[in-house]
């Protein structure tokens, strides 16, 4: 999950890591008041779940309050697209305002989980404010990092260590170990999944300042941090994966195609996209139906489907193991009675109980393709997608 | 023979007397698999499904002789419940639970470091050595015995594959779900080292996924270590970057998690590609001049 660059920053606070003084306004007076009362001159960031604001005119410098309040009229309402955003871009409903600040130097610092080594890393560089992946690219000598044991935690010699590996002089070393030491505290306390400072900057008074902060959480943690759970703002979401989450139909991801899918499992709804593509369409959606034993989550993947009015098939597969082929041949008749679906559908079934799921579907004199295979039905779909938008 | 499970598995499963535990232990009992005891705090005593329950690891293990464990506890507690297996000197232990936190599996690998239990999942549909035991949630009656070990980070597309393969014929000595999880217990690597040292292990059917970098160690693993055939497919290759498919694992966050560049790795090591997932069986019929 991710949440906004003001909410990230009010967790570094916590913490005790250092980030530039400010407010968050959601109207242009809000925003005229907070830089009045900084008194100096400011940054105005747009809040969005996506990276690369400045390029994209996403952040700008004001000097005065009034110089405040115009360019936030110009910024509220407007959507932000960033190479990090879809072309439509992302809603900016909210400005972080704060003190514009003098760099010295600006420094990368971040946390993940690495997978080969099953450790927490901590990753550094003096060669912060770009995108890391450039610099990986680029300079990988100038990304150092040191492994946390999840047992004895963050040390400070670990932070000495990168600290001088920055290169930072002997009065940085000290601010920047426990700056260090704190961010880890508040990765493991808050279960992140991300934990990235970029830039983490020398002011020309030689202060420490986290000058922009990105922090995701593991989705799988969410249930022991429900203060964080509350952060997510829907309206960063694309509007239909809201409405699916909303129906209760977890595992629903937005693509730009026009059939829309439902699988069971991960694994297998990936490889059908796949299919579909191999047969020369494109996938309205990712969606993981999971364990389905009883209707009401097929009738909601329906919903959905509907509702996106790229949709012009449906393509389901279900291979049947822990999911009973029976049950969401049920859901597929009941969506059927419940709403006017006048799309393609086409069905493939295999698994569990699957002569009992054929039966319910041939007996309900719902209108739908048969598919032998997933290939079978990735063609059949796509057929029946482009004979519709005929 | 087989790797991991056989006729000689005793197994326990933690987590019995739940919905999913108790429904998933009686299909593997019909399937032949000899459960010898389940474990839940508070319920030993009891018994269920014939199965006597205890109410920790440690005492099933002492009156059973378990050398394996399923587990079936729900994601706050499965980790405690997998270093509970680990601490009762279980073998094997199977975590069959979705959504546990990626921090407390870096717990439970730091303290599996010390130990010479082998973890495989968590959320993943388990192992099965066709005609001799099942571990896990996978149909049982699309399996057949035989030569070819699959080993793969999805379950259904397991099924799609296992099915394809039986309909040429073409059984398998054992199918391990490794998981959809970020941090597995075993990896890609890790399988793929035991079917080369299993002699009934003729060939071996890798199938990935997009996400992290396993792909690619096993890659190395193949091009250096595997006398064996290898046939392996990745899926996910339309995936969208930065969007979690489905599997916490699953998430294109640098170039070395997308597709094209694990199926490069793959190929560059010598396994054999199939270029569509409905292709699987029957490129690993070719591989074995079938």
């Amino acid at each position: 999950m991710k949440i906004h660059e003001f909410q990230a920053k009010e967790l570094l606070s916590e913490f005790d890591i250092p980030v530039p003084r400010g407010g968050v306004a959601i109207t242009p007076a809000e925003a005229r008041k907070i830089a009045a009362e900084l008194g100096c001159r400011v940054a105005i960031k747009a809040q969005v779940y996506a990276g690369g604001r400045g390029k994209a005119g996403g952040i700008k410098v004001a000097n005065t309050p009034e110089e405040v309040e115009k360019l936030t009229a110009q910024m509220l309402g407007t959507r932000l697209v960033t190479h990090q955003t879809t072309p439509e871009g992302a809603p900016v409903s909210k400005v972080l305002v704060e003190r514009a600040v003098g760099i010295q130097h600006e420094l990368y610092l971040s946390i993940i989980v690495d997978g080969t080594s099953r450790m927490p890393v901590m990753m550094a560089s003096e060669s912060g404010g770009m995108d890391i992946e450039d610099v990986a690219r680029l300079s990988p000598e100038k990304i150092i990092s040191a492994y946390i044991d999840p047992a004895a935690g963050f040390q400070a010699f670990q932070g000495r260590k990168l600290a001088y590996e920055m290169n930072l002089n002997p009065t940085q070393i000290g601010p920047a170990t426990s700056l260090m030491t704190n961010l880890y505290k508040l990765f493991q306390t808050k279960d992140c999944s991300l934990a990235e400072i970029n830039p983490l900057v020398f002011t020309a008074d030689g202060e420490l300042l986290a000058l922009d902060a990105k922090l995701n959480f593991d989705d799988n943690a969410l249930f022991r941090h429900s203060d964080i759970e509350q952060l997510h703002d829907l309206e960063q979401v694309d509007p239909l994966e809201a409405r699916a989450n909303e129906l209760g139909v977890k595992n629903y991801i937005k693509m730009d195609g026009n059939i829309g899918c439902m699988v069971n499992g991960a694994g297998l709804a990936m490889a059908v996209m796949d299919l579909i593509t191999k047969a020369g369409g494109k996938p309205a959606n990712f969606l993981d139906i999971g364990t389905v034993n009883n209707i009401d989550r097929v009738i909601a993947a329906f919903k959905v489907f509907t509702t996106d009015p790229n949709v012009k098939a449906i393509l389901v597969n279900i291979f049947g193991g822990m999911a009973r082929v029976d049950v969401i041949a049920q859901g597929v008749v009941e969506a059927h009675k419940q709403m006017d679906i006048r799309l393609p559908l086409v069905i493939r079934l295999a698994g569990t109980n699957v002569d009992e799921g054929k039966r319910i579907l041939a007996e309900s004199g719902i209108k739908f393709i048969e598919a032998t295979d997933f290939y079978d039905a990735a063609r059949k779909a796509v057929e029946a997608a482009e004979g519709g938008s005929k | 023979m087989s790797i991991l499970i056989d006729e000689e598995t005793r197994l326990i499963v933690q987590g019995i007397t739940g919905g999913e535990g108790s429904f998933h232990t009686q299909r593997c009992i019909e399937y032949g698999t000899r459960v010898v005891a389940g474990v839940t705090p508070g319920k030993g005593g009891s018994e269920i499904l014939g199965v006597p329950v205890f109410n920790t690891a440690e005492t099933a293990v002492k009156e059973t002789r378990a050398n394996a464990s399923m587990i079936f506890v729900p994601p706050a507690f499965a980790a405690d419940a997998t270093l509970e297996a680990a601490d009762a000197g279980i073998p094997l232990v199977v975590c069959i639970t979705e959504g546990i936190p990626v921090l407390d599996m870096v717990m439970v690998h730091n303290y599996l470091k010390n130990k010479s239990t082998r973890l495989i999942g968590p959320n993943c549909p388990g192992i099965i050595s066709p005609g001799k035991c099942k571990v896990g949630l996978m149909v049982g009656d699309i399996h057949l015995q035989g030569n070819v070990g699959v080993v793969s980070r999805s379950g259904t597309l397991t099924y799609e594959v296992v099915a394809q393969l039986t309909s040429f014929g073409i059984g398998q000595s054992t199918c391990v779900g490794i998981g959809g999880d970020p941090l597995p217990g075993s990896t890609f690597v890790d399988i793929l080292k035991l079917f080369q040292e299993d002699k009934d292990t003729k060939a071996v059917v890798l199938i990935g996924e997009i996400g992290g970098t396993t792909e690619q160690e096993a890659a190395q693993l193949i091009k250096g270590k595997m006398t064996k055939p290898v046939v392996a497919f990745v899926a996910g290759a339309t995936a969208p970057a930065d969007k979690r498919m489905g599997h916490a694992g699953a998430i294109i966050s640098g170039s070395s998690s997308r597709a094209k560049d694990k199926i490069a790795a793959l190929a560059n090591a010598g396994a054999i590609i199939a270029s569509s997932p409905a292709e699987i069986g029957l490129t690993m019929k070719k591989a074995l001049g079938k």
